[in-house]
């Protein structure tokens, strides 16, 4: 297995599908001969020409419109969104459009497309480009939401949205492209929907997603083990449609849970997390869920401000401490 | 090209149909069978039938909400139309679109959008998907004036002339975005002269005239689909009703409504007709007669039709693994004739959407295969 960058990992997804299948393209802000803002893209123009690789302008709106249309007919756009703080101008193509084709049409059509970008806090950008926008789109029936953490899923997963015959909000990360890990080459693709223990452990399950599992989650429970607290890290990957089996089987091996989210906690997917634990697994509970999320304010700019606003792994620690009763 | 004695007098048919469509539509809506909103097309109907006439089959069209009459005169089953205006299991979305949202995809319908101006961008996908495949189709998008002032639409004019895409806009101007006139709201009310700012033709027709309308979208879907890129197209046309079933219509005066109707495209087709000696009083009448049968026809069948079952509330949301897209027709009338599109897996993308030339190279790939 290659070590790559998260960044490195997603380009090899997007290389493959579109090696494998015409029907793919890429589309976006400077995804062409700029090689992306983020360098996810780099090659590929050179790679599939200009019809496959497309520079579109400023208008998100408008590029998400097209591009669902072009699924609409049979392609497999990839819309790519320089953030997810931009994908805000395009929502209403996303949620009025591409959410709903299937369901309104009476199953006439379907709308295979993936839009992706990076989500999340970015360092020192303040408020409007730090968000963590999942918990919106999670709330619309029609769309899949994957969020990956690694290198590896990020490739896996992206492959597996690329050939969904759903919309798929894909969210990476901002401080995640530059992450390193092993990644499977060729054919490795990980079914939307399925989460994955990323430590194993037996005393209390931090369930998290995207960047919190190598910034935060992973951190804190090696942190936690020299106190001598066994804690299981379950990354749900795809948040959307969500592995309630896998949460199952992890709170009923630790009766214990901590939910990790780098959104706000007002109305954040952590909340309807918690609150399937809740009514499914309510006896296997040895203490009230905690959560542990971005503040409910709007990012500062300042070190100290964004610092404190972002989940750290002394917040983790003081949430598994308060579910452990010590 | 002038349209042929037979072909006007299908507009003549076609142009009644959605009339009498519409009336009963209305009716049903006064009867309570059909709730929510209902926007009818009545008085516009020479632009949807001398668009319609002008493409082809293969061509594909998508609108706005009032969106009743494009799938009826592409050849869509009107009793299933009328069901699904009903909220029946006969309808062509088995009742989960209604009114604003049909789609008849074996017509090449692609929808009735309910957000304005929400399908100017979709359209513009079909067309790249159709550039894209290296496919001889046009896609005709209509919308309404109000749908003009959204900012979709620039976004969208920008790319389709930038990327020459085959798609011909047709605006669809009756003067009022709901209650508002127009030019109240507009610093440029005549929207033809916008396709200026984004170096894309604009042209302007009688909406109140099918065969103007139908000569002059067969001359652009021609240059369109010889490469030419997009058209604005705006049609002067007139509402005779509210802007939906809950509209008085306040805002105009009578003097002003029955001015329109004077120009009824309808009664303008028929008179022309009758001038040419195309036809009799007695066989323009007779068509008549069977469209409103058609109508009676589909007002039974959507009355026949059984709600959809509740256990549909689960179906549709995603595509589940290896699930079948729904064919209306053969479902519901059980027809063995649907041509239903299917498009390639396999083919090479040979479109060179942004040709570079010396100065355009790109540097940075240049020196990292050096």
């Amino acid at each position: 297995m290659a070590e790559l960058a998260y960044r490195e990992a997603l380009n090899q997804a997007l290389a493959e599908e579109m090696a494998r299948d015409p029907r793919v393209f890429l589309m976006g802000e400077e995804v062409a001969r700029y090689d992306g803002a983020y360098k996810v893209s780099k090659g590929l123009l050179d790679k599939f020409g200009s019809a496959r690789v497309v520079d579109a302008p400023i208008s998100e709106l408008g590029f998400a419109g097209l591009g669902v249309g072009a699924a609409m007919v049979g392609l497999r756009p990839v819309i790519e969104m320089m953030t997810w703080n931009f994908a805000i101008l395009a929502m209403d193509q996303i949620v009025n459009s591409a959410a709903k084709l299937r369901h309104m049409s009476g199953g006439q059509l379907r709308c295979p497309i993936v839009i992706r970008g990076p989500g999340g806090a970015g360092g020192r950008l303040s408020s409007q480009h730090s968000q963590a926008l999942e918990a919106n789109y999670a709330h619309f029936p029609g769309l899949k939401v994957v969020a990956p953490g690694t290198p590896a899923d990020a490739k896996g997963l992206l492959k597996a949205a690329i050939r969904d015959e759903n919309p798929t909000v894909f969210i990476e990360a901002e401080l995640l492209y530059g992450l390193k890990g092993e990644v499977p080459e060729g054919e490795h693709v990980i079914p939307l929907g399925k989460a994955d223990i990323k430590r194993p452990g037996n005393d209390v399950t931090l369930i998290t997603w995207s960047r919190m599992l190598t910034a935060v989650a992973l951190p804190a429970a090696e942190q936690l083990a020299a106190e001598g607290i066994d804690v299981e890290v379950l990354d749900l990957r795809t948040i959307k449609p969500m592995d309630e089996e896998a949460i199952a089987a992890s709170v009923k091996k630790t009766n214990r849970v901590v939910i990790v989210e780098e959104g706000w906690g007002y109305a954040g997917f952590g909340a309807h997390v918690a609150d399937f634990i809740q009514r499914e697994l309510f006896d296997d509970l040895d203490a009230p869920v905690a959560r542990v999320h971005g503040l409910d304010v709007n990012m500062g700019y300042a070190e100290n401000l964004e610092r404190l606003t972002l989940p750290s792994t002394a917040r983790v620690a003081e949430a598994v401490h308060k579910v452990l009763y010590r | 090209m002038a349209a042929s004695n037979e072909l006007m007098l299908t507009m003549y048919r076609k142009m009644l149909l959605s009339r009498r469509f519409e009336e009963k539509a209305g009716q049903a809506y006064g009867l309570k069978k059909i709730q929510g909103f209902c926007h009818l097309y009545i008085g516009q109907e020479a632009v949807v039938v001398g668009v319609n006439e002008a493409l082809r089959a293969t061509d594909w069209v998508m609108t706005g909400y009032r969106d009743h009459v494009h799938p009826l005169v592409r050849g869509a089953d009107a009793g299933m139309l009328m069901a699904e205006l009903y909220g029946r299991d006969g309808g062509y979305s088995k009742g989960k679109g209604g009114s604003m949202h049909f789609f008849d995809i074996e017509h090449g319908f692609y929808g009735g959008y309910g957000i304005v101006g929400g399908q100017i961008p979709l359209a513009a996908g079909l067309a790249f998907a159709s550039k894209y495949r290296n496919e001889d189709r046009v896609t005709v998008c209509s919308f309404g004036d109000a749908a003009a002032n959204q900012g979709a639409m620039h976004e969208t004019f920008n790319m389709a002339q930038k990327w020459k895409l085959p798609v011909l806009y047709i605006v669809e101007n009756n003067k009022y975005g709901m209650g508002t006139d127009i030019a109240r709201v507009s610093s440029v009310p005549d929207i033809h002269k916008r396709a200026a700012g984004w170096d894309m033709r604009g042209e302007e027709v009688d909406g109140m005239d099918v065969l103007t309308v139908y000569e002059k979208v067969k001359e652009l879907v021609e240059w369109i689909r010889a490469g030419n890129g997009p058209v604005l197209l705006e049609a002067r046309c007139y509402r005779f009703r509210g802007h939906s079933m809950s509209d008085a219509a306040l805002y105009r005066t009578k003097d002003e409504v029955e001015f329109e109707k004077q120009r009824d495209p309808i009664l303008k087709l028929r008179k022309q007709l009758l001038e040419k000696k195309i036809a009799t009083e007695q066989q323009l009448d007779q068509i008549d007669e069977e469209e409103k049968a058609v109508v009676e026809k589909a007002l039974a069948f959507a009355d026949a039709s059984p709600l959809p079952p509740d256990e549909d509330v689960w179906t549709h949301t995603l595509v589940e693994e290896g699930e079948a897209d729904v064919r209306p027709r053969e479902r519901v009338l059980g027809a063995t004739d649907v041509k239903w599109p299917s498009f390639p897996t396999d083919f090479k993308v040979t479109w060179d959407l942004e040709p570079r030339t010396p100065n355009t190279e790109n540097p940075a790939a240049k020196k990292g295969a050096a």
